[in-house]
Formats: C-alpha cells, sequence, structure tokens
C-alpha cells in the first residue's frame, strides 16, 4: 500500500529521484574514503615518517569532505523539493477527490476524517519521504561500501564482518518485530484516550448533572493505563536493544585489535589496516541503524497511507454519464426542442438504500411535483425527507427507479448542468469564510448590490444586515457562527434566491424563524418563485397547508399524497401529524 | 517525529517567550521528577558508570594497540600482554552495555510514570474546571492542550533523558580524556564547538521565518478544507467546484513552497555539522600524525584519540538538535501549566453563600501549585471541610421547592445576565423559560445547578442555599436533558445507564420504552449492544436526543431540568414524549426551556429572557394581560398560524 503509493508519486520525479540516489551514493563513498586515507596516513606516513605525504594525504581528506558535504546537501535540497511536493500533489489529489464524492462518500468518512486525511496523514507521507531520500538510500550504499573497503584493507579479517552482520540484523529484527506491532497498537490507545478526552470536554456539563466524574476518571485511567504499559514495553525493548548492538560492535572491534594484531605480527597485513577496520566496521553499523530506523517509523506511514489510500480508491457513485445528452435546459425551453412540461419534477418508483444496510431509505417513491407548484414532503425523523430531496441534485443516486427534470432524466445530464437547474437551501445553513456579499454572490457570481438588496429583502435579512456595521461587507466566520441560526437561515435563502433557479429546494429551511418572520418571508419570496417548482420539506403542517401537493412518508414509503384538505380527510397518518401539532400548539 | 517537533518549535517558542518564563517552566518541568527521585539518582548513576567504561575502554583498546605497534617495530608480539589488555577492554565493555542497559530501563519507566500522571492531571483538572472553560470557542483549545501538549512532552521527555544526561557525561569524559592523551589535539577538537554553534543558530534563525510560514499555511489550508469538505453540498449545488478548487491550489502551493524551504534549510545543518567533524578529523589526523612521527604521541595513543574525537563531536550535533526538541517541549509544558494552573471551581466549603463581587467567584489555585504524579488532591470537590454548618439536606427526600432570591448573575463583570431575579416553585411544578435564541436561556439552569457560582442573592432547594451543598450532592437532585445531546463511546445500554449505574436490564428497557427509545433500539441489528461511536453519529439527531432522555428518564431524579430536550423530535414522537414526561413530572418539580411557546403554557411560572435579561416572568395569563414581550412573542406564533391561509389565498 506504502510503496504502491510512493512508487506511484515518485514516478513523477524520476529525474529528481535517480539525481539523488546518484548524489547520496558519491556523498557515500566520500565518506567510506576517508578511514582509508587515515590508514593511508598512518602506513605511508607515520610509520614511514613522510611529512609530506601526511599533508599530501590530509589535503586529499579535505577535499574529499568537501565533496561529501556538498553533494549532501544537494541531495537534501532536491530530497525536500520532491518530498514537499509529493505532499503537495497528494492533498490535490484527495481534494479532487473528496469534490467528486457524493453525499454518501463523505458521510462515508466524515468531513473531519477526510481533513485529517489531507493534512496530518500527508505530513506523515511527507517525513517518510524525506527519511528515505536521506537515510535509506544512502545505507545500502554505506553498507556495501563498507563491506567492499573493509575486505579490501583485508580479505582474512573480514570474516569479523561476515560474523558481526547476521548477529546484528538477528538482534535487531527479533525486537522491531515485536516493536511494531506495539507502536501500532499505542497509536490506537492515544487516539482512543483523546477520544475520551473529547467527550469529556463536550460533555462537561452532563457529567457533572449526572455526577459521573469519578466514573469518567476511572474510565480514563484505565486508557491511560493501557498506553502507560504500552508505551513503557516498547521503550524497554528500545532501551535494551541498544546496549546490545552496541555490544557486538564493541567487541568485534575487540576481535580485530586480537586477531589483526596476529596478522601485523605475521607480517600479513598493514598497521594502519587497524584503525580503518574498526572504521568501517561502524560504518556498517549505523548503516544498519539508518535502515531500522526508517523501518520504525514505516509501519505509521503505511497506516496513513493506507487511509490516504481508501479516499483514492474510493469510486464516487456519481458521476457525469458516459454519454451526455447534450447541453440541458437553462430555462423551461431546450434548444428549439420543446420540453415535456418546463421544469416538472418526476419521481418515477424511487428507491435508495445506503450500500449493505438491511432496509432501504426510500422505497417505491412516485410523484410528480408541476412547474409553477409548490411540493411539500411530511414525515417523522428518519423517514427519509432529506434523503428524498438530495436525489435531485444527484448528491446521491436513486438505487432503482427514475427521477427526472423537465422530462430529462437526471443520470444523462452532465452534473454541473443538473445543478444549474436547482437553487437549495440546505438543512444545515451553511456559509463560507468572507463577506456576505460574498457569500450571496455564491449564488450568482454577477449580481450586483442592488439585486443583493433585494434578495434580503425578500429573504427578511436586510434589516439585520443594514444593521451590521460594514453592511454587506460584514465578515462571515467559518460555518457563519458569527450569524444567529435564523439569521444564517435567511441568508441561505437570500442566497438560493440569487441564484434564480427553475427549481427550488428548501429542506427544513424555516425551523429557526419565528413564526411572524416565516410568514412574511414566504408571503414575500411566492412570487419570485411563482414560475420554479418547489419542493419543501418541512415538519409542521402550519407551514405546508397551501402545497399544491403534499407527500406524507413514513419509513421510506410514501403513505399517502394529497393536498392539505384531502389528506385531512384520507390519511390517518397525515391526520395523526396534524392533530399531534394541533396539541402541541393549541390555540388559546 | 522529531522533524514535526522541530516544526513546532519554531513556531512555538522561540523568542516571543520570556526567557525567565522559559526557566520557570523547565524547573517545574523538573520538579515533576521528584517523585522519582530515586529512580533518577539511579538513571545518574548508572550513565556516570557507562559514561566511565565507554570512555576508558577505548583508551586501554589504544594500549592494546600500542602493544601490537610495538610487536611490529620490535620483532616479536607480546600475546599475554595483548590478551589482558583486550580481555580488560571486553570487560569494560560488558559493564557499558549493561550499566547502558539500566539506564534507558530507569529513564523508561520513570518518563512513562511521569507522562501517566501528567495525563492523569490534565483529565481530572478538567473535572474541577469552571464551566465557562467548556464554552464552544474553547473546546478546541483545551482539547488540544490535553492531548497534543501532552504527548509532546512526554515524547520529548523521553528523549532528552535519554540523551542529554548522557550527551553531557559523555562529552565532558571525552574531552577530559583528550586533553590527557594530547592537549593540543583536544584544542584543535574543541575549536570546532564554537563553529557548529555558530552554523546552527546561524540557519535555525533563517529557518524559523520558514517554518512560522509552513505552521500558518498548514493552518489556513486546513480552515479551508474544512469549510469546503463540511459544505461541500452547498459548493456543488451552487456549482462552486471550480472557484474552490483554484483557492485551494493557491494554498496548497503556497504550503508545499513554505515547507520545502523550510525543510531544505533544517536538513542542511547535518551535512554542514559533518563536514565540521570531518574537518576536524582531518586535522587531527594530520596534526596527530606529526605529533607521533615527532615522538610525542604513540600510534595507539592517536586511534584512541580518534575515538574520543568522535565520542566528542557526536553529542555536540546531538545537542544541538535537543535545544530545538527542549524548546519545543517546553513550549508545550507551558500550555499544559497554564491549563493546570486555570482557576477552578472554589471548593465546596469556600463559597461563601454570596459572594459580593465577580472577582470572588473563581479561586486561583495556589501557584506553584504542587503537582501530584498520582491522582487525587487536585479535586477540589472532595477537599470539603467537615463541619461546615448548613441546613440539613437529604437528596434522598427532596421534595423540590426551589426558590431565587434577588439573584444576580454575569458572565463577565459589567453585563449582567440576570439581575436581582426572585422567585418560587413549590415541589411538582413546572417553570418554562422562553424567549429568542441566544436570550441566555441556559444561564438560569447553569445558576441552579451551580454551573455558575451567582454574583449576589441566593438559590434555596427545600430551605437550603445551594451554596452550602456540596456541588455534587445538589446534582444528584436533578435529572438533565441538556440541548446538546451528549452520548460517549459505548453501547446504547450504557449510554443510558449512565442515568443510574448499576440499573438493571428491566429499568434500562422500562425507562427506554417510556422515551420511546426502545421502539428503534429494537430495530437495529445488535439492538442495546448496538455501539455509538463519533458523537453517537449512527443515530439520527431526534434519536440521540431521546436517548439521553431516557438516561434521565433513568436517573429518576427529583428536579427535572429539560433544555430544548425536544428540539430535534418530530411532531408525534415529541408528543409521544410529552405524555412520558408528564408522568414522568408527576411530584417533580421541572425546568423546562424551550422554542416553541405552545408547549409551556400550562407552566406554572414563565420566565422571559430577552437580550441576556429576564424581563418578565409569571403564568401565562398574567403575562399574556401584561402585554410584554411574551405576549408578542405568543402572538407572533399565533398569528403565523392563523396567516397562513391568507397567504394561501394570494397564490390562488
Amino acid at each position: 500500500m506504502l510503496i504502491g503509493l510512493m512508487a506511484r508519486l515518485l514516478s513523477a520525479h524520476k529525474g529528481s529521484v535517480v539525481a539523488i540516489v546518484v548524489l547520496q551514493l558519491v556523498q557515500a563513498t566520500a565518506n567510506l574514503l576517508l578511514p582509508t586515507l587515515n590508514a593511508a596516513i598512518i602506513d605511508d606516513g607515520i610509520i614511514a615518517g613522510d611529512k609530506g605525504e601526511i599533508l599530501h594525504l590530509g589535503g586529499w581528506m579535505a577535499g574529499i569532505a568537501a565533496v561529501q558535504v556538498i553533494t549532501a546537501i544537494a541531495a537534501g535540497y532536491l530530497g525536500a523539493v520532491v518530498a514537499m511536493e509529493i505532499g503537495g500533489q497528494l492533498r490535490q489529489e484527495l481534494f479532487a477527490k473528496v469534490q467528486s464524492f457524493s453525499s454518501q462518500e463523505v458521510g462515508v468518512f466524515g468531513a473531519p476524517s477526510l481533513v485529517t486525511r489531507a493534512t496530518n496523514d500527508v505530513a506523515q507521507i511527507q517525513n517518510l519521504a524525506i527519511l528515505v531520500f536521506v537515510m535509506l538510500i544512502a545505507a545500502p550504499a554505506i553498507f556495501i561500501g563498507g563491506i567492499v573497503l573493509a575486505v579490501h584493507q583485508d580479505v582474512v579479517l573480514s570474516w569479523i564482518v561476515v560474523v558481526v552482520i547476521p548477529v546484528l540484523t538477528v538482534i535487531m529484527t527479533v525486537i522491531v518485530r515485536r516493536l511494531i506491532p506495539l507502536y501500532r497498537q499505542g497509536q490506537g490507545l492515544l487516539d482512543r484516550i483523546g477520544r475520551v478526552l473529547r467527550e469529556q470536554i463536550i460533555g462537561a456539563n452532563v457529567i457533572r448533572g449526572f455526577v459521573r466524574q469519578d466514573h469518567e476518571i476511572r474510565r480514563f485511567d484505565e486508557a491511560n493505563k493501557e498506553l502507560t504499559r504500552n508505551n513503557l514495553q516498547s521503550a524497554l525493548l528500545v532501551a535494551a536493544m541498544m546496549p546490545m548492538i552496541m555490544f557486538v560492535v564493541n567487541l568485534s572491534s575487540v576481535f580485530v585489535v586480537w586477531f589483526g594484531g596476529h596478522r601485523i605480527d605475521a607480517g600479513e597485513m598493514r598497521l594502519g589496516a587497524l584503525t580503518a577496520f574498526i572504521a568501517y566496521i561502524l560504518q556498517i553499523l549505523i548503516a544498519i541503524m539508518m535502515a531500522m530506523y526508517v523501518f520504525m517509523t514505516a509501519p505509521r506511514a503505511a497506516a496513513c497511507a493506507e487511509r490516504i489510500r481508501e479516499v483514492l480508491d474510493t469510486e464516487p457513485a456519481i458521476a457525469d454519464p458516459a454519454t451526455p445528452v447534450g447541453t440541458v435546459p437553462a430555462g423551461p425551453v431546450h434548444a428549439g426542442k420543446p420540453v415535456p412540461s418546463g421544469s416538472t419534477v418526476e419521481f418515477r418508483n424511487v428507491s435508495f438504500a445506503y450500500p449493505g444496510a438491511e432496509a432501504p431509505v426510500l422505497d417505491g417513491v412516485s410523484f410528480t411535483a408541476r412547474t409553477g407548484t409548490t411540493t411539500a414532503i411530511i414525515g417523522a425523523t428518519g423517514s427519509g425527507k432529506t434523503t428524498l430531496l438530495n436525489l435531485l441534485p444527484r448528491f446521491l443516486d436513486a438505487t432503482a427507479g427514475g427521477i427526472s427534470i423537465g422530462g430529462h432524466n437526471v443520470r444523462a445530464m452532465p452534473l454541473e448542468d443538473l445543478r444549474d437547474l436547482i437553487a437549495l437551501v440546505p438543512q444545515q445553513s451553511y456559509l463560507f469564510t468572507g463577506t456576505v456579499a460574498e457569500n450571496l454572490r455564491v449564488g450568482s457570481p454577477a449580481a450586483a448590490g442592488p439585486e443583493l438588496w433585494q434578495a434580503l429583502e425578500a429573504a427578511q435579512a436586510a434589516d439585520f444586515v443594514r444593521a451590521l456595521p460594514l453592511g454587506l461587507e460584514a465578515p462571515v466566520s467559518q460555518g457563519g457562527t458569527n450569524f444567529s441560526g435564523g439569521e444564517r437561515q435567511r441568508l441561505c435563502i437570500a442566497r438560493a434566491l440569487l441564484k434564480n433557479a427553475p427549481v427550488y429546494l428548501f429542506d427544513d429551511s424555516f425551523s429557526a424563524l419565528d413564526y411572524g418572520t416565516d410568514v412574511r418571508l414566504r408571503a414575500a419570496i411566492e412570487p419570485l418563485l411563482r414560475s420554479a417548482t418547489v419542493l419543501i420539506v418541512a415538519e409542521r403542517v402550519s407551514t405546508i397547508v397551501d402545497a399544491g401537493l403534499i407527500l406524507v412518508l413514513e419509513d421510506g414509503h410514501v403513505v399517502a399524497q394529497g393536498t392539505h384538505s384531502e389528506l385531512m380527510e384520507s390519511s390517518p397518518s397525515y391526520q395523526e401529524i396534524a392533530d399531534s401539532q394541533l396539541v402541541l400548539e393549541e390555540t388559546p | 517525529m522529531s522533524r514535526e517537533r522541530a516544526h513546532r518549535a519554531g513556531t512555538t517558542a522561540g523568542p516571543g517567550v520570556p526567557e525567565r518564563i522559559k526557566w520557570q517552566t523547565a524547573a517545574r518541568l523538573l520538579s515533576l521528577l521528584l517523585p522519582l527521585k530515586w529512580r533518577m539518582v539511579g538513571v545518574i548513576a548508572a550513565t556516570c558508570a557507562f559514561v566511565t567504561l565507554n570512555v576508558a575502554a577505548p583508551k586501554v583498546l589504544g594500549d592494546a594497540t600500542d602493544v601490537v605497534v610495538q610487536g611490529f617495530l620490535g620483532g616479536s608480539l607480546d600475546e599475554q600482554e595483548l590478551a589482558e589488555r583486550l580481555l580488560a577492554v571486553s570487560a569494560m565493555y560488558v559493564g557499558a552495555s549493561l550499566f547502558s542497559w539500566i539506564q534507558g530501563s530507569l529513564t523508561a519507566t520513570a518518563v512513562q510514570r511521569l507522562s501517566y500522571g501528567l495525563r492523569g492531571s490534565v483529565e481530572q483538572k478538567l473535572h474541577v474546571l469552571p464551566s465557562s472553560h467548556f464554552e464552544e470557542q474553547r473546546r478546541g483549545d483545551v482539547l488540544s492542550r490535553a492531548t497534543n501538549d501532552v504527548d509532546n512532552i512526554s515524547q520529548a521527555l523521553n528523549q532528552l533523558l535519554n540523551q542529554l544526561i548522557m550527551s553531557l557525561l559523555m562529552l565532558s569524559a571525552a574531552l577530559a580524556m583528550m586533553l590527557w592523551l594530547s592537549p593540543l589535539l583536544a584544542l584543535i577538537a574543541v575549536l570546532s564547538v564554537p563553529v557548529s554553534t555558530a552554523i546552527t543558530v546561524l540557519v535555525a534563525r533563517h529557518s524559523q521565518a520558514h517554518f512560522k510560514e509552513q505552521w500558518s499555511s498548514t493552518g489556513a489550508l486546513t480552515a479551508q478544507l474544512e469549510e469546503f469538505f463540511t459544505g461541500h453540498e452547498v459548493v456543488k449545488a451552487f456549482g462552486r467546484q471550480e472557484a474552490s478548487a483554484e483557492s485551494f491550489r493557491g494554498f496548497n502551493d503556497k504550503l508545499t513552497r513554505s515547507s520545502t524551504r523550510a525543510q531544505y534549510l533544517s536538513g542542511i545543518v547535518q551535512p554542514l555539522l559533518m563536514f565540521v567533524a570531518n574537518l576536524n578529523y582531518i586535522a587531527v589526523a594530520v596534526v596527530g600524525a606529526l605529533q607521533v612521527t615527532a615522538g610525542a604521541m604513540t600510534i595507539g595513543g592517536l586511534q584512541a584519540f580518534f575515538q574520543f574525537s568522535r565520542l566528542f563531536s557526536q553529542p555536540v550535533g546531538q545537542i544541538g538538535g535537543m535545544l530545538n526538541l527542549m524548546q519545543s517541549c517546553l513550549a508545550s509544558a507551558e500550555r499544559v501549566f497554564e491549563l493546570l494552573d486555570a482557576p477552578e471551581i472554589p471548593p465546596d466549603s469556600a463559597v461563601p453563600a454570596v459572594s459580593a463581587n465577580g472577582a470572588g467567584k473563581l479561586h486561583r489555585a495556589g501557584s506553584p501549585r504542587k503537582l501530584h504524579v498520582l491522582r487525587k488532591s487536585s479535586n477540589g470537590r472532595k477537599l470539603r471541610a467537615p463541619g461546615t454548618s448548613r441546613a440539613p439536606w437529604n437528596r434522598g427526600a427532596v421534595a423540590g421547592r426551589v426558590t431565587f432570591e434577588d439573584v444576580s448573575f454575569s458572565y463577565t463583570p459589567g453585563t449582567p445576565v440576570v439581575k436581582d431575579l426572585s422567585f418560587t416553585v413549590d415541589p411538582g411544578q413546572t417553570v418554562a423559560i422562553v424567549g429568542h435564541t441566544g436570550a441566555g436561556k441556559t444561564t438560569v439552569v447553569n445558576l441552579l445547578m451551580r454551573f455558575y457560582e451567582l454574583d449576589s442573592g441566593r438559590i434555596l432547594v427545600d430551605s437550603t442555599d445551594i451554596a452550602t451543598i456540596p456541588r455534587d450532592e445538589l446534582r444528584s437532585a436533578f435529572g438533565t436533558v441538556l440541548q446538546d445531546a451528549w452520548l460517549f463511546t459505548g453501547s446504547i445500554r450504557e449510554n443510558i445507564e449512565y442515568g443510574r449505574p448499576g440499573a438493571t436490564d428491566a429499568d434500562i428497557v422500562a425507562a427506554a420504552r417510556a422515551s420511546h427509545v426502545d421502539q428503534f433500539v429494537r430495530s437495529l441489528p445488535a439492538g442495546y449492544a448496538t455501539m455509538l461511536g463519533n458523537d453517537g453519529d449512527s443515530l439520527s439527531r431526534g434519536q440521540r436526543q431521546l436517548v439521553s432522555i431516557a438516561r434521565a428518564q433513568l436517573a429518576g431524579r427529583s428536579i427535572l431540568v429539560l433544555d430544548e430536550a425536544t428540539s430535534s423530535v418530530d411532531s408525534r414522537t415529541e408528543l409521544q414524549i410529552r405524555h412520558a414526561m408528564e408522568r414522568l413530572r408527576e411530584g417533580h418539580t421541572s425546568f423546562v426551556i424551550a422554542h416553541r411557546l405552545s408547549t409551556v403554557r400550562d407552566a406554572d411560572l414563565i420566565l422571559v429572557m430577552d437580550h441576556g435579561r429576564i424581563v418578565e416572568h409569571g403564568t401565562h395569563q398574567q403575562l399574556m394581560a401584561r402585554r410584554g414581550l411574551y405576549k408578542d412573542l405568543y402572538e407572533a406564533q399565533f398569528a403565523g398560524r392563523e396567516q397562513v391561509p391568507a397567504v394561501q389565498e394570494a397564490e390562488q
């Protein structure tokens, strides 16, 4: 998963990657040559008593050190560029992917999780890439080069290297194998701690209200203990690994002096080789440790890569049709061809079920909402009202049946054209960071000031916008939280009005308004919407008595449809709803 | 990981934090180790032993090399002596590894205990912080301190304690040995220290600006992603994908650029330091070789010197890296200590019945507050002094009479939210609080349950001043359903049981049935064992509220508080709940906060709030007769219903 992702991303930077590899090889070689030159100083300089040779070799060493620093810095520069560009590209891909998602896929991941994946998880991949460029690429070169040069110094003595390397590898493998699952588990436990704390902070008053602080402290303590136990285990393993490695390496230098001493005594080896040999064993060890370090951080990055791939591999259930039916009407008339009935919305036997769910959310829904009429949908929480609305702009796709606007199947239109036909006021009044004017212009980018005020007037929002010190230019904070729920709702309505589309969807859009405002608002927008097809999801019977068609939804089925008066006579469900509200809102 | 922390160091600590505070924070962080002092003594002793052996060993190994050299030059190798020296070296290395292991294990346990204690202290602090800390805009900050910062401290400490002591000791020991072997060569080695330091400081100064930019663009990008992902339906509905993608690209490019620069600059330090170390090594080799040929030094001595200079330059680089880590750790520690020092809810005994001003409300925790590594004591509510005189209070038999006497309160001094409020509720009566959104309706409940303390006046429950009742005992008299239906990660059963720990299955099902939870729970595949996660998102908002109603139902307390308890439930369900609640309310005093006036018409007392103040109170009839805000509100609702047909006519 991780390797595949990395390979794909790196393939776009082949040139840089090759350059990094070459630079790192040069860097490692330079690094490895230093001990050999040092051995030469001892043999050809000190023992021979040749000062000129000492200075000459010293000069060579300085030159090689300079080459090393330059190549290392160049490799570091390229590494930083490639790693960060990979990150930038991943973020871009994730963003583009999420934009192509339908509500269903966004819902599966959840918006906060998607944000984490596009930021933290990507950062982890970046960090790993840097480690790979800085450490992992150089490691095999130093490892192999170290062995070659050690052999070059003295072939017979090299059997020490042959013994040491497997011993070190076994020690590290045994410990790292136990560490990796511990680290992985530790990450989960850390998440759990964060979750408990989040719940405690959000639910502080509930916890205090029920006097369950002690229970919460215990609950946290349990998680805390488990995390501590896990962390301690891994820390103790690391604490044991380092001394073992040190011991093996140090002992090998003792063997080098012992066996080397004998070989020098026998005249089979030069004196300088002793020092060089010890240096090479150290470098080989450093190479192994660097590789191990990268492997130890890899599991975390692998988990991140998995989470990123999950998003990237999700095929959006909803996409543009393979063969779109040309451009679709921006208005009631379609390129000369008569459109059956303007912007009439038709649902034919529509069902919707989430994948793997036992029961469908909507089942066999059929109705026709004609141009210039209002269709209301009423029903209990969870009866599928919002889902029904979401099918029209294809935030979700019906699993069976057909939906059409003006006689065109919504699935046959390019998504952009389809959504151009629809103005939506969502259930969650969502505004963007910026100004009031900018938010309104989301509905109509070219709208001039007077048009904005007109929409605000109709949406009963002009008064409070006018009262803002900066008026239309007043700042809107993220999500619009600096406005009250009712104000937000009215701004969302104004935004939708500016779009001036043939189909309007109001998803429970008047709930935060007090009744007076609600009535004035609906009276004001009624003439604006007279030529449009309007679908309203509502909770209150009182707000929909005037609708041309009312659908009563129950567990995803349309149990009745008709006008208010028809339903009052024919539908027991509708009567129940109306009655319950009469009781709740009994007139004095 | 360390890279990540280094980034943080670049932004969070830095020159902005005054030195003095940094030192105070560092001292306080170290004081957390006091309870573990014997362990730390062990760590230092083991480190000393390790360093001594580790530094002595190369010297002896050098002596062994000299034996070889002498054999080489003199013709015959003294095997006996070589074997003795090498055996001594081996023994030293065995000892060094052993002590290193002891040191590592002791440090690991010390750090883990400290982190455990710190996490525990922070969590327990959450329970004694005043409610104002949990207002929405501050939650993120508190959460980040309790998780990210504590985590950062524990990871940084692990590395610092492991390496800092050892690096410092190693540095001085290696230096001592080098001085002993050859003062001239030692001088050359020491010369590299200021050069390395200068490089580190210089580069850090340059990279700091880029790190800052990197973190601010990360913040901007995150905010933008949050906005687009949360509002993705609106983006799509209005065909704004192109515009938003373009603005995202801008932020993304900026982040990529700044992080490349920051990464590159910080990555430059290591090769440069290595270059300095190499130059140093070469200088030692050349000068040392000249020394040997001049007869001032042996070859074995030179070989030992090489090892020491490695032992010397390694910690120099490490300490440079650790300075970054230390900055980041201290910045986090400061934020955590700030949280731990935040004013607490005053302990139950310490509250005078009336505190004259707002300043008296919060009790500052004794400043250099001793932080116990292992729990308890930070828990103010356990500290009630015995013998506090108060009227008898028997929570098992709370009748439910509630009296407000001249109650005044302000969240921020100078802007009173409640002023001179007086009213009495008899047992079994229902009080409704109405008003516009944001009028401060929840305040009355907050005062009654002592989430906030009064500025003046008093509140009596069954003629006992609630200021004299320990908060937990007081709250045990209340059953609450709060606006924000709070469910925790766990099964539905556990969430209901929260109201009364240890309740039997039969009780839980009865409560669930009365709150209309049973019906939908039975249709879930796992029933009551269905796990709720991520703030309970497997249930709809309405269902979540029902579960929290069931919880209050199960709790069966004397006084009920229902804060918009049914706002997300459809009218039929609401009606059913209302019947259930009516049964539940029988004989119980209830406080109901509601948006819809018709639901509170029958209340025995209605409090009308406007702009954070209670402007009217009385029964429905009294308030209607007053022709004030209540009448306006009521008529707006009433008129709305009446005008609907008129609109319909206009349409036709």
